[in-house]
């Protein structure tokens, strides 16, 4: 087996199925709030996310933009199952993954991968670069043999563009970005069909970040890989992304290709965002002129 | 400039350096800047770049960290380093005020938000309790919090981000400042409410006349707030310009990799990002030289040793750059990376 993805994996998938890699319909999560500390009771609930329909096809980056509180984060953890729905389904490769459990879930998990916003919390400072890169290895009972493991890590350092000499450091030793490309190299580990990445850039440095988004870029249309975007910024979704949700408050209110989105926006939210991102306002000096 | 011309501020060679276990940290490392009354200066820069560092040395608030501090922050004439503790605190909050990026650690947790506003207002002026609390309420009004009489009486934890952004600018505005810095505000807040606390801030600045310092990473933030842009890398201003010739004419090779390396709304989806090459630099001990040798494409042998000091662009009023590029060879490197830009978005 190769380091990169082999290109079987492809080739398997559309011998499989060819519809969309994951289909998302009326999802929804209800936070119960309660009151009362020794007999708790629900008085209402929190509709973080309220009935969110969309697919992702093989190959495509699905972007889902919204502010704080609108539903985005929670519908990357619902799709990831790190969250259970309260109703509505989630379908992977055609099969509902919605309420499974145990093993069945765990080798779905395998086929999809998250990456974390925040590259300092989500890396166990105790472990070395290398174990944390291995570690879905070992959780999955995969590589088993030392030696060979290793060369699987160091592949996948290099294919995120760090050096496979980085082994044995530590992450306290690394910036912001090379942190998220240790990330990067985690979650590719298994050669996972989904991608999930939720605000991958938003805690780094502009010159970081271009770094980090180039990475993904390059990486998706390399291996071929199916990308949920998850970013509250327009700019950088909209450099990132082939399709484009608008979330508000629990629910998308509008679907559809980049452009289209951009060059002609429906929803009046949508119009409000785009008209909010600071230097892009007509009746002011822009960016690059 | 003349006597009859004092700038509102004016910054001389700040140096302001950290003692710690691993050595010196070199945050800020001679900046000199000048800002005119009612003017708005934009500092930019990344994490690490001294800009806050820089700001808070001006009203005082790195005195208490062991800091080595020199130079001169003169406002209205009047050094503010050589001031003491108990003259400075005249200064604060009452001729300059300050706003920061998380206004929840900003406002005191216990106390009604109205109250903290009456504070900040007893502390520098001689007015009852009752004057202080009424014009508390009209401060809310001012930068527009709805039912500002009721809303007086809550707590911090009760508003939204964007709510308490705006008492915290209420609280700044209290007495009037002629000078506002603000760092980083608006960057905890989602982009809507955003441009919301942006519009508030130039209408604020509009009606009083104050001048504005906005330090922050956000490019698109200046251009939306600034006359005039500094740029600043490990601790020193590597450009300064108005703002209109720092997107149109860019100088230093950071500049350029900054505005090349940041996703926009008007650039062709396909155009690649161009990131800064490296990592930033450290301010223990910075490089030799140009600070920006190590990452900049355009370094030649001698920039690790000779140490650009920031010189007037040729031809360009108020435009200084620390380069050790000529001119020529900037304008036409400039040109090449701007034609590139404009050929794949025709």
């Amino acid at each position: 087996m190769s380091t990169a993805h082999p290109p079987a994996s492809a080739a398997d998938s559309s011998l499989v199925s060819t519809g969309p890699l994951l289909q998302v319909s009326d999802l929804a999560k209800h936070f119960p709030i309660t009151r009362g500390i020794v007999l708790a009771r629900t008085v209402g609930a929190v509709k973080a996310v309220d009935g969110v329909s969309f697919e992702v096809h093989r190959g495509e980056t699905l972007g889902i933009v919204g502010e704080t509180g609108s539903g985005k984060s929670t519908t990357a953890r619902l799709v990831m199952r790190l969250l259970d729905a309260t109703s509505g389904q989630v379908r992977f490769e055609g099969r509902n993954i919605t309420r499974l459990r145990g093993a069945p879930l765990k080798a779905v998990r395998r086929e999809m991968q998250m990456i974390f916003q925040d590259p300092y919390s989500s890396l166990n400072p105790r472990k070395t670069v290398g174990s944390i890169v291995a570690e879905p290895f070992v959780i999955h009972g995969l590589e088993r043999d030392r030696a060979q493991r290793r060369r699987r890590v160091q592949g996948l350092l290099e294919t995120v563009g760090m050096s496979p000499e980085h082994y044995n450091r530590y992450p306290h030793e690394f910036s912001g970005g090379q942190r998220q490309r240790i990330g990067v190299a985690r979650a590719l580990a298994l050669e996972p069909k989904l991608l999930v990445a939720d605000e991958p850039v938003s805690a780094l440095d502009v010159s970081i970040q271009a770094q980090v988004l180039n990475l993904l870029r390059d990486l998706q249309r390399r291996l071929g890989l199916t990308l949920l975007f998850i970013s509250h910024d327009l700019s950088v979704v909209r450099y990132m992304c082939d399709r484009i949700a608008v979330m508000l408050e629990g629910k998308i209110v509008e679907l559809g290709p980049v452009e289209q989105i951009f060059s002609a926006p429906t929803h009046p939210y949508t119009r409000e965002l785009l008209a909010s991102v600071p230097g892009v306002r007509a009746d002011r000096r822009t960016i690059h002129g | 400039m003349s006597a009859a011309a004092e700038p509102l501020l004016r910054v001389e060679d700040l140096r302001v350096q950290f003692p710690t276990e691993d050595g010196v940290v070199h945050a800020v490392d001679g900046v000199s800047y000048q800002l005119a009354a009612g003017a708005t200066l934009g500092i930019v820069g990344e994490s690490g770049s001294g800009k806050s560092v820089a700001s808070l040395t001006t009203i005082g608030l790195t005195r208490t960290q062991g800091a080595r501090i020199s130079g001169r922050i003169l406002l209205q004439g009047q050094d503010l380093l050589a001031l003491s503790e108990r003259r400075l605190r005249q200064v604060r909050g009452n001729e300059v005020a300050m706003i920061f990026q998380d206004p929840l650690s900003s406002l005191h947790p216990f106390f009604k938000v109205g109250a903290q506003i009456a504070e900040a207002i007893r502390a520098h002026r001689d007015c009852s309790r009752a004057q202080a609390r009424r014009r508390a309420v009209e401060l809310l009004e001012l930068v527009g919090i709805p039912e500002a009489q009721r809303r007086a009486g809550a707590y911090p934890h009760e508003f939204s981000g964007g709510m308490r952004q705006r008492a915290m600018i209420a609280m700044a505005l209290a007495n009037e400042p002629k000078l506002l810095i603000a760092d980083e505000p608006t960057t905890a807040l989602d982009v809507t409410v955003q441009a919301q606390i942006l519009a508030l801030l130039r209408r604020l600045q509009g009606e009083l006349g104050m001048a504005i310092v906005i330090i922050t990473h956000d490019l698109g933030v200046v251009a939306e707030m600034a006359q005039e842009i500094a740029v600043m890398y490990a601790g020193r201003i590597v450009e300064m310009a108005p703002a209109e010739a720092i997107f149109a004419r860019p100088e230093h090779p950071y500049t350029w990799g900054l505005l090349r390396s940041i996703p926009t709304l008007q650039a062709p989806r396909e155009q690649a990002l161009v990131p800064i090459g490296g990592t930033p630099p450290s301010l223990i001990s910075p490089p030799s030289g140009c600070h920006f040798h190590p990452r900049c494409a355009y370094a030649q042998p001698d920039h690790a040793r000779i140490d650009p000091g920031l010189e007037p662009v040729a031809g360009e009023r108020g435009h200084t750059v620390a380069c050790l590029l000529s001119g020529e060879e900037r304008r036409r490197i400039w040109s090449q990376l701007r034609g590139a830009q404009g050929e794949s978005s025709a």
